[in-house]
């Protein structure tokens, strides 16, 4: 036996290592459990790398623009270089803390407005593998994350958690194949699931096939799914088109839409309201600005009521009928002659008369209709 | 013997001659290129196709010339690999064992220290790998996943690239035995 395995010592190795794994794969699928000590060590090894070289990125970053905005600035004579390079550099100091200020506070007013209890994350590195669809956050177990929390974003739903370590957790994101969320429509509150397809685009699944469905419409949580709460918002609906299967709707998560830097996990999910149909998932009202001012319009101010309260369009349509009226001395509202509507009053003069009669005699010319 | 003799056995021996590495380069580089593997594509997500992982260990393999080495140092780092991807163990485990394995053993019949057999050998240990993964996620875990043929040449060709450059850097860590 001793002299079989010294002389195929490499083959021996091969298969031991070969037909351990396998066992290994197949107690894992058998018992669908998981090798925790495993992930752990390599988790823990890796994690402390990624923090730093995380830390290293941003510093080199800062690094290099700082020195290519100074040497821009070499090449100006000596005092503006001085005075241009500390406004440049102030300039960039102010900017990233106004950004980093304004995506803080866009989180905390996003965690603030969701009624769940939630937990700001930062992304500190992505799964292992194109397939792997997971990144890995720089908070774990001992900061309350376990797993099947769900991972959103103030854009929408993220992903979940599918395993929690000590210092750090891994994210599934919602576009990975297999990942499921319990979703409804906006508009016809159709129930369905959204399902990963490991692409940039969900599948959305076991909906009505006669249900009018159009791009544009916005996806929601429906809770049923004990992950995510209800009321956030999943996606849009990117695509609808035949399938081999059928009607086959691809949905664009709304969470995914910009690189993940951060992340809010839900510790404790309380179900929101879904929004009426028509309404954007974000509560900022936007206002249109004011169209511009007609040709000869613009420059007048406002009409006003006797009150001083602006007027109406039938308000200011009334009033010019009954300049048009008193123009031609009929007063409206009494029997009698009827006032002609087509006969527009003549603009009043600057001095406060009315226009001199057109060259026949007659009253001032109608102005021409526009053609269509 | 002959001159012909001479030429062949300097060149046999030439062959055979083994590299070995400090302790802290069979470390440091499988971790960096796991690391590497999980924080690039964050950035570039074209880059994660690239299997700096395989690399290491065929890199390793070929140049350490002993098959239980190569097997050995595959199913180390498939382990890792697969520790921080969702899937269950040992999948990439079992394909860097594979590849480790041959790799070694081939490089006892060539001379792996020439540039375009760098390359061939990885472009096909490349496929080997992604082959082999796949047949054992239809096998094993009954996956209905594709084997996209013509993708699989295109990132097998610019991962061997990648290989030519990175076999001549950790080179340079080499020590002769």
């Amino acid at each position: 036996m001793d002299s079989f395995l010294g002389r195929y010592r490499n083959l021996s190795v091969l298969l031991l290592l070969v037909a351990g794994q396998m066992m290994l794969l197949a107690w894992q699928i058998r018992s669908s459990q998981d090798v925790p000590l495993i992930r752990v060590w390599a988790v823990a090894a890796v994690t402390p790398l990624a923090r730093a070289v995380e830390a290293g990125r941003v510093a080199a970053a800062s690094f290099f623009s700082e020195y290519f905005v100074w040497r821009g600035a070499v090449q100006e004579n000596r005092e503006l270089k001085r005075r241009l390079g500390q406004l440049q550099l102030r300039n960039h100091f102010l900017e990233a803390e106004l950004a980093s200020a304004e995506r803080a506070q866009a989180l905390a007013q996003f965690r603030a407005r969701i009624p769940s209890k939630t937990l700001a994350v930062r992304v500190i590195g992505a799964g292992a593998g194109p397939e792997a669809h997971t990144v890995f956050i720089d908070r774990g177990s001992s900061d309350g994350v376990m797993k099947g929390m769900a991972a959103i974003t103030p854009e929408g739903i993220a992903g979940k958690v599918i395993a929690a370590y000590p210092m750090s957790a891994m994210v599934q994101l919602i576009t990975a194949p297999g990942a499921v969320a319990g979703v409804v429509t906006q508009k016809l509150r159709l129930r369905g699931a959204l399902r990963g397809t490991g692409s940039g685009l969900c599948l959305l699944e076991h909906i009505d096939s006669e249900a009018p469905l159009e791009p544009g419409e916005w996806i929601y949580t429906s809770g049923a799914d004990r992950v995510f709460p209800r009321g956030l918002p999943a996606g849009q609906v990117k695509l609808v088109r035949e399938g081999r299967a059928g009607r086959e709707i691809l949905v664009e998560p709304s969470g995914l839409k910009t690189r993940l830097d951060e992340l809010v996990i839900v510790l404790d999910g309380v179900h929101g309201m879904l929004p009426p149909p028509g309404v954007p998932p974000s509560d900022a009202v936007s206002l249109l600005p004011p169209p511009p001012p007609e040709p000869g319009v613009g420059s007048e101010p406002p009409a006003r009521g006797n009150n001083g309260a602006l007027l109406t369009d039938a308000d200011r349509l009334a009033e010019r009928y009954r300049r048009m009226a008193e123009a031609q001395g009929v007063q409206l509202g009494s029997k009698g002659r009827v006032p002609d509507f087509t006969r527009e009053p003549a603009p009043a003069a600057p001095n406060g008369r009315s226009a001199p009669p057109s060259a026949d005699g007659g009253a001032p010319k109608k102005q021409e209709p526009p053609r269509p | 013997m002959t001159r012909f003799d001479d030429s062949l056995a300097a060149g046999l021996a030439e062959r055979s001659k083994a590299a070995s590495y400090g302790a802290a380069v069979y470390l440091l580089a499988p971790l960096a290129a796991i690391l590497c593997q999980v924080y690039l594509p964050r950035f570039f997500a074209a880059l994660s196709y690239l299997e700096l992982p395989l690399l290491v260990t065929v890199y390793f393999a070929l140049m350490r010339r002993r098959p239980a080495s190569g097997a050995v140092t595959g199913c180390i780092i498939g382990l890792a690999q697969d520790a921080l991807s969702p899937q269950p163990l040992g999948m990439n485990g079992i394909s860097k064992t594979l590849a480790g394995y041959f790799a070694a053993s081939l490089s006892m019949r060539f001379d792996v220290e020439h540039p375009a057999l760098r390359f061939i050998l990885s472009f096909f240990f490349f496929i080997f790998h992604q082959f082999f993964f796949w047949a054992l996620s239809r096998g094993l875990l009954g996956r209905q996943v594709d084997f996209p043929i013509p993708q699989t040449v295109i990132y097998a060709f610019l991962n061997a690239v990648v290989a030519a450059a990175l076999f001549s850097f950790l080179d340079r860590f080499r020590r002769e035995e």
